[in-house]
């Protein structure tokens, strides 16, 4: 049998190496170190989970079908589902009681013999679960970052990559999506990376609550880690065993996320497989199917129509970290991403340098989701949610344009009315883009007040716009008390934030309108 | 493995640092050969390949005066190891392991393989001990913590070696008295350079504490490979088996890379970018990713290997994927250096993965975080102004511009500014820091909370 994992009751929480061999065991086993040729099951076969049927039998089932459930932890509800490719009539299923993951639940009988089904079923790593059908994406997966929902959002169901070079903040952005996106199920895979980052998850998590239900994140989340010092093959392997994972739970109907961290490592990983094999080296080293293997991994993930009897969906959004040499993004493995994934948020060492963070920039980046979650904005949020986000684009590519020419002359040679536009921009970066991962309230921003924030700045660029034309003073308004309110927004807390952002609206309104009669 | 007592006198090639050896039984890979010239002198070489019978040895003394006549090889059946004992400290070895300071041989209690084994993830403890180092811009900007590696990049002509000894000679974690050791790992640096270092070890008395591992700019080059690998050893040893905190100092980083291109290209392998080998990367994560805390152990490895920059390019191939592996990097600038200031820490660039935990209450000072974003977004805003004044001059300027130009210039005489023996605390560098922003307008300090706004900032600007 290919290099299969194994799928069952026991994942979540866990924390895996690329072939899925469970760390916290080894370390049981070996100590401190991974020595070689350690063997340890995926998947604990004593424990005992309590499983509900939830047919009966003589009902027919098909692949994908939920026999029965588990609760699996706090947030998760383990559907035990037929392997995709049997499908027959159930002769006989156990009643609600403790099993292991090894004990027979269940005969099917099909077409050829009589199958006995234990909780836990092996799949084929490299091999995708079949699902009846793609559909498109429409639903935003929500992140709680700024830039990327009201920017660059990705869909449900979607693939992004985000491409850096070192210290642009790769890994705390992926950290960020891991924590705060709106997934039921995250898979995590540390794909030659640092250890001590893994580390980091597996003491953060636990202690962290998931926004939604309040329970310990590390609940719904599924860690793989294969540090860069772990050996080189199971790195390859290890992205393809995370979306494996990641395809069963969305097989139970759930909305599963994967991050990769790195992608490049992956690649880098191929062409050291490939270079000790002699096969002809394609561009930089890599191999001649790196862009393929890349593609096949992307195509994973979607939104779907289950297999089975009944109508059901699940999805997978994959968001792949690409690691360029020297940031440059013209190398093969950003190159072949860029041509898979529909959202690119391009980070960029100069905005990194200046701590703006989360490094995105908003010039570079793209995500072609927009117009497919419109609606869901529109009617959870607000009507002219993109109305609002176009608008700030667009003030934020004239300000680059403005910029070519204060290079030149100087930002006082402005007329006022560029300058207002300049300051405008400036408040949107650095008080709506610039979000800290390490602030208490800033860290996740939900997506209603994100909206209100943006709505709040527009109104200010127009008073100030209209001010301006009024006759009043550039330098009155940059000093104007409401600015600093302004930028203390993204730190009111998560729950009065409508109130406090519509006083601060007043506030601004007052205040303009005193200068302009002041200054008539 | 092979047997021990056969000497195969089946030398059929030898290239570069490389030598084949054909006829050869059961071998293994990094198993150590040793080989016997001509002229009866032995050396040490390691199994890079074994492929049918064939066998490719790199030999760590260089191939020079081997011939495929008369040279001999024999397979001892084991692969590299280095005897580490407490009396390792206070010692000098040389590239295969050797002492050479005069001293008879360490009687070890173990002899480990120095190729090692990754730590298990799970096992890890996440490192957020500061280590104050006394320089303002590691502490306040870039702090450094124990089981962190932290690199500096450096070009040809920098003083990274004086920063280096600095830090080794001041780093401490406050309010703690603990057993501490420095590893110091020389990979073809010149005598006078390492000199400088044992110097300074001596004049402190840290020469008792240190292991030193010395392969000199005209020591043999492929010994520069095992070097690093055979101080880690050394170092895990001092800190999971003695409970020590060990800080090791590698240096350079480019002359390793250097070795390991040069038997790539011996072996005719694809070279990847500027030739450096494709498993470059993998290759130094074995290295660097041996620092780090283990949980339920004392110890900690701390990393500070040292690199320059070919013509100072951070995209360079041994730049760039060192920075991919480490927590950070402590970039160093000549454009500074030449301004007379030292430590010549260029800020923007750098970085430290691991300060958020290793910072704030308890730890250094509740408003460090804060502060050190505070201070570099400031100083990124002035030296971006910088370039507009070389255009369209000072005048040009508005009031609020003139005060960050102001702020960038101070920053770098007082924050960056110090001496190689002045040893700043924690508060010394923030108390620098407030004075400083002090000089911008208060509405301007947009990262810093209120509250800190109100306790720190000098009186007379609030």
């Amino acid at each position: 049998m290919p290099l299969s994992v194994e799928l069952g009751p026991g994942l979540l929480t866990n924390i895996y190496d690329g072939i899925q061999r469970p760390l916290p065991a080894i370390q049981k086993k070996t100590g401190e170190f991974i020595t070689r040729g350690v063997e340890a099951p995926a998947l604990d076969r004593n424990k005992k989970w309590h499983f509900k049927p939830k047919l009966k039998a003589g009902d027919v089932v098909s692949g994908c079908d939920i026999i029965g459930e588990v609760k699996e932890t706090s947030i998760i509800t383990h559907k035990i589902i037929i392997p995709p490719n049997i499908s027959g009539k159930i002769i006989s299923i156990e009643k609600e009681g403790d099993y292991t993951i090894v004990d027979d639940i269940a005969v099917i009988s099909t077409e050829n013999s009589d199958i006995k089904l234990q909780m836990m079923q092996k799949w084929p790593v490299r091999k995708p679960r079949p699902v009846a059908k793609k559909y498109d994406p429409t639903l935003p997966l929500i992140t709680g970052q700024r830039i990327i929902d009201t920017f660059f959002p990705v869909a449900k169901g979607g693939t992004a990559a985000i491409p850096g070079g070192f210290g642009t903040g790769k890994t705390v952005m992926l950290h960020q999506l891991a924590k705060w996106s709106d997934a039921q199920v995250v898979v995590y895979v540390g794909c030659g990376e640092r250890g001590n980052e893994m580390t980091e998850v597996l003491q953060e998590f636990p202690e962290l609550e998931d926004p939604k239900t309040g329970k310990p994140l590390m609940d719904r989340t599924v860690l793989i880690a294969n540090t860069s010092n772990m050996p080189v093959a199971a790195r390859d392997a290890s992205v393809y065993t995370g979306i494996t994972i990641a395809e069963y739970y969305r097989d139970m109907g759930y909305d599963v996320a994967l991050m990769a961290d790195s992608t490049s490592r992956l690649a880098e990983a191929m062409r050291e497989i490939s270079g000790r094999l002699e096969e002809m080296p394609g561009e930089e080293g890599y191999p001649a199917y790196l862009a393929s293997r890349l593609a096949e991994f992307y195509e994973r993930s979607g939104r779907v129509k289950l297999l089975g009897s009944e109508d059901r969906e699940g999805s997978i959004s994959v968001i792949g970290a690409v690691s360029p040499p020297g940031g440059d993004f013209s190398e093969p493995v950003a190159q072949n991403t860029l041509r898979i994934v529909k959202v690119f948020w391009a980070l960029d060492a100069d905005l990194a340098d200046k701590r703006h963070f989360p490094s995105i920039n908003w010039l570079k980046s793209y995500s072609l989701y927009l117009n497919e979650i419109e609606a869901w904005w529109k009617k959870e949020i607000g009507e002219d949610w993109l109305k609002l986000r176009n608008k700030a684009m667009i003030l934020l590519q004239k300000e680059s344009e403005l910029q070519e020419i204060i290079k030149l002359v100087g930002p006082d040679a402005l007329p006022s009315k560029e300058r207002a536009l300049l300051e405008s921009a400036r408040m949107i970066r650095e008080d709506f883009l610039q979000q800290s991962a390490f602030h208490e309230v800033d860290t996740f921003c939900p997506s209603k007040k994100q909206y209100e924030m943006l709505r709040v700045i527009l109104k200010f660029s127009d008073l100030i716009q209209e001010a301006v034309l009024k006759n009043v003073h550039i330098d009155d308004i940059i000093n104007l008390k409401s600015r600093e309110n302004l930028a203390r927004m993204k730190t009111i807390s998560n729950k009065d934030f409508e109130r406090k952002l519509k006083e601060i609206e007043k506030e601004i309104e007052k205040e303009i309108t005193n200068l302009v009669q002041g200054g008539a | 493995m092979a047997s021990k007592d056969i000497e195969y006198t089946t030398v059929t090639k030898v290239a570069g640092p490389l030598m084949i050896v054909e006829g050869v039984k059961d071998v293994a890979y990094n198993e150590v050969v040793k080989i016997k010239t001509a002229t009866g002198e032995e050396r040490t070489g390691q199994v890079l390949e074994a492929y049918m019978d064939k066998v490719v040895v790199q030999v760590f003394e260089g191939t020079k005066g081997l011939d495929t006549k008369k040279t001999s090889a024999r397979f001892i059946g084991e692969t590299m190891k280095l005897g580490v004992s407490k009396d390792i400290l206070g010692r000098i070895f040389d590239g295969t392991g050797n002492p050479i300071d005069g001293a008879p041989p360490i009687i070890p209690d173990e002899r480990r393989d120095i190729n090692g084994n990754p730590i298990n993830p799970y096992a890890r403890e996440y490192p957020s001990e500061f280590i104050q180092t006394g320089i303002s811009t590691i502490d306040g900007l870039n702090t450094l913590v124990r089981g962190q590696k932290l690199p500096i990049f450096s070009g040809a002509g920098l003083p990274h070696n004086d920063i280096a000894a600095q830090i080794a000679r001041q780093a401490k974690v406050l309010g703690k008295q603990e057993k501490f050791a420095v590893v110091f790992c020389a990979m073809g640096i010149t005598a006078e350079e390492a000199n400088l270092f044992i110097k300074d070890f001596e004049s402190t008395g840290a020469l008792e504490r240190t292991a030193m591992f010395l392969n000199l700019a005209d020591d043999p080059t492929i010994e520069r490979i095992i070097l690093p690998r055979m101080a880690l050893t050394c170092a895990e040893y001092l800190a999971f088996d003695l409970d020590m905190h060990a800080l090791v100092i590698l240096t350079d980083i480019t002359n390793y890379a250097e070795a390991l291109r040069e038997i790539a290209a011996a072996r005719e392998e694809v070279p990847g970018r500027r030739g450096y080998p494709g498993y470059m990367y993998t290759d130094l994560a074995s290295i660097y990713e041996r620092a780090g805390r283990i949980k339920g152990k004392k110890g900690s490895i701390t990393q500070i290997p040292l690199l320059t920059m070919p013509d100072d390019d951070i995209t360079h191939p041994i730049p760039d994927l060192t920075g991919y592996i480490t927590e950070g990097q402590i970039v160093l600038d000549r454009g500074l250096y030449k301004k007379d200031i030292y430590p010549p820490v260029s800020v923007l660039p750098c970085l430290s993965r691991l300060m958020d935990r290793g910072i704030g209450e308890g730890r250094t000072r509740a408003d460090h975080a804060s502060v050190s974003n505070q201070l570099y977004a400031a100083y990124a805003e002035g030296c971006e102004l910088r370039d507009l004044v070389a255009i369209v001059g000072e005048d040009a300027l508005s009031e609020r511009d003139r005060r960050f130009l102001k702020f960038a210039d101070d920053f770098e005489q007082k924050f960056v500014k110090q001496g190689t023996f002045e040893d700043r605390s924690i508060e010394q560098t923030l108390t620098i820091g407030w004075e400083l922003l002090s000089i911008l307008p208060k509405s301007e300090l947009k990262k810093i909370d209120e509250k800190y706004i109100k306790k720190y900032l000098p009186e007379e600007k609030r």
